[in-house]
């Protein structure tokens, strides 16, 4: 199985860059490449100045990285764990230990330092993540959809220490599937879809690509093609696409349009069982480009 | 903080002390159960052949002589090799590896701090079981510690082969198999490893004799009985330590690479 197809890509020191894409999209085999875990079959990457496959070590000599689930060493406590992952590094014990107490203090979970992993909750885990990638100061920070499965509070607490490594000019390159955290904070964004690149720019750049007006979703019974000729020719709907079940509109007057579409949809033989409505957006990019939404 | 990640990698060596000090701390906590795990059985079957049996004079006086090395290098290999095994079947199941995999090292350094730290815990388990065993089974008469170098060169190398076997094990075996690792490798290994009778008692089987050959166990066995007992038959020492050190060079061959090909997709 091909997991990615020509992606070709540039990051910039001192950039946040984000990979956006579905699941599947190919972002996870990207950053295992990226970081000389998964071994390319094809093509070649420079990541810190130094060939992911020819240098791997000075790769990850470079780097720190924070993976999609939380893999801590489950026989060392959480300050052990960052300690012994700058030993690893060639940092020596005393350093280690000062930095880990350090790190653990910033990321709001120095009451568990000394606590066995198993007894940390998910996104006190994934938190510890992101200490052990950072201990031993990295050039670049790769992060593999960092806020997955955290609560709200905690996703913004990782927001905010990435956009401040950013602001101390950490390079670092992050998946995501979720919009608003590539949004937000994405200098550039890297749309990703079946392993190729789809689009790559500044996120309001992408979304002044994206087609204009609102995006009306309907959710039908049977093949939404059977409507798409009649919600064409509906005035104010400018274009329209059927994917399976569903039928996306863009309409350049916002939702008036769902009862014209509800009834073409009727006239078509089809029952509409939802309908979703967005504002022009990288999600709906995203659909115009490939016909799926993001999650 | 400061960059510091312009500087060079750490020397080999350094990576390798730190992984190395990690699994010592790991394994100094977990000493009894490790020890436990390990010498239980070899000390079940000293008390049970060693001594109940002579006892019962179901076997003769001079049984424990043959019985001794035996399950000393039972207790060597079958430690140094699950001592690797078992966690690294668990480590790659949960990608508990990942935080050493990420180290700024070649992938075969951390598979080589591996082997030599089954070697150490074959080791101390060896250590462990030597002065009780010969406590259950009572003076031996044969017994002599005077002949330090083999009986080191025979550990060491004995003990360096199966870790490496269990380095391979580990890489190779998913959690589901574990149960079968006891079964079907382990289990033929003990019988048929010359670790209840010396190689010479099969003298009267011919066919089995040469079989059991392809048991690393077998070597370890009677190396020790060459250096622990050395006036009772045994094979040669020579063939002995040539046997291990080719045993050793090619588990750890296939080990690395199959380390390698495990830890990189």
């Amino acid at each position: 199985m091909v997991a990615l197809e020509g992606l070709d890509l540039e990051i910039a020191e001192g950039e946040l860059f984000g990979l956006l894409g579905p699941n599947g999209a190919g972002k996870t085999t990207t950053i295992g490449i990226l970081t000389t875990r998964v071994r390319p079959t094809s093509g070649s990457a420079i990541v810190a100045g130094a060939d992911v496959t020819r240098d791997s070590v000075l790769v990850r000599h470079r780097i720190g990285v924070v993976p999609q689930r939380p893999n801590p060493d489950r026989n060392l406590n959480a300050r052990e764990n960052l300690a012994f992952h700058a030993a690893y590094f060639g940092i020596p014990l005393r350093t280690a230990n000062a930095r880990a107490k350090e790190l653990l203090e910033k990321l709001g979970i120095a009451d568990k330092s000394e606590s066995k992993v198993d007894q940390m909750s998910g996104g006190q885990q994934q938190r510890l993540m992101l200490a052990r990638a950072l201990i031993h100061d990295p050039k670049i920070l790769f992060l593999d959809e960092p806020t997955v499965g955290l609560d709200p509070h905690a996703r913004l607490a990782v927001w905010e220490l990435l956009r401040e490594l950013h602001r101390n000019g950490k390079t670092i390159l992050m998946s995501t599937h979720n919009m608003e955290e590539a949004d937000r904070l994405g200098d550039r964004l890297a749309i990703i879809d079946h392993g190729k690149l789809l689009a790559v720019d500044a996120p309001q750049k992408l979304k002044a690509r994206a087609p204009g007006g609102t995006l009306i979703q309907l959710s039908l019974d049977g093949e939404a093609s059977a409507v798409l000729a009649l919600a064409k020719s509906l005035a104010g709907i400018f274009r329209a696409e059927a994917q399976n079940a569903t039928l996306n509109a863009y309409s350049d007057r916002g939702g008036e349009l769902i009862p014209a579409l509800i009834r073409a949809a009727e006239q078509s033989g089809r029952t509409v069982q939802n309908i979703h409505l967005s504002p022009p957006s990288l999600e709906t990019l995203f659909i115009s480009m490939t016909g799926r939404k993001l999650d | 903080m400061e960059n510091r990640t312009n500087a060079a990698p750490p020397s080999a060596l350094k990576v390798f002390s730190a992984l190395l000090l990690r699994d010592l701390m790991v394994s100094r906590r977990e000493l009894p159960y490790f020890l436990l795990r390990t010498t239980l059985q070899p000390l079940l079957f000293t008390l049970v052949f060693g001594f109940v049996l002579p006892k019962m004079a179901y076997v003769g006086r001079g049984y424990s002589s043959a019985l001794l090395p035996g399950i000393l290098a039972m207790s060597l290999s079958l430690s140094s090799m699950q001592s690797v095994t078992l966690p690294m079947v668990i480590d790659f199941a949960t990608n508990a590896l990942e935080d050493r995999l990420l180290a700024p090292v070649s992938i075969r350094i951390l598979a080589l701090e591996k082997i030599v730290m089954g070697v150490l815990q074959g080791l101390v388990a060896a250590v462990f079981v030597l002065p009780i065993a010969r406590l259950v089974m009572g003076p031996i008469d044969a017994l002599s510690l005077s002949h330090g170098i083999e009986i080191t060169a025979v550990a060491v190398l004995g003990s360096a082969a199966f870790s490496a076997l269990g380095l391979l094990l580990g890489t190779a075996i998913s959690p589901q198999q574990i149960g079968l690792v006891f079964s079907a490798i382990i289990a033929p290994m003990m019988f048929f490893g010359c670790v209840y009778y010396p190689w010479k008692g099969l003298d009267s089987l011919p066919v089995l004799k040469y079989l059991v050959l392809v048991n690393p166990m077998v070597y370890v066995a009677e190396g020790l009985r060459g250096a622990l007992t050395p006036v009772l038959p045994h094979m040669s020492l020579m063939a002995v330590l040539v046997a291990l050190v080719a045993l050793t060079a090619s588990f750890s061959a296939l080990g690395l690479r199959s380390f390698e090909r495990r830890s990189i997709a």
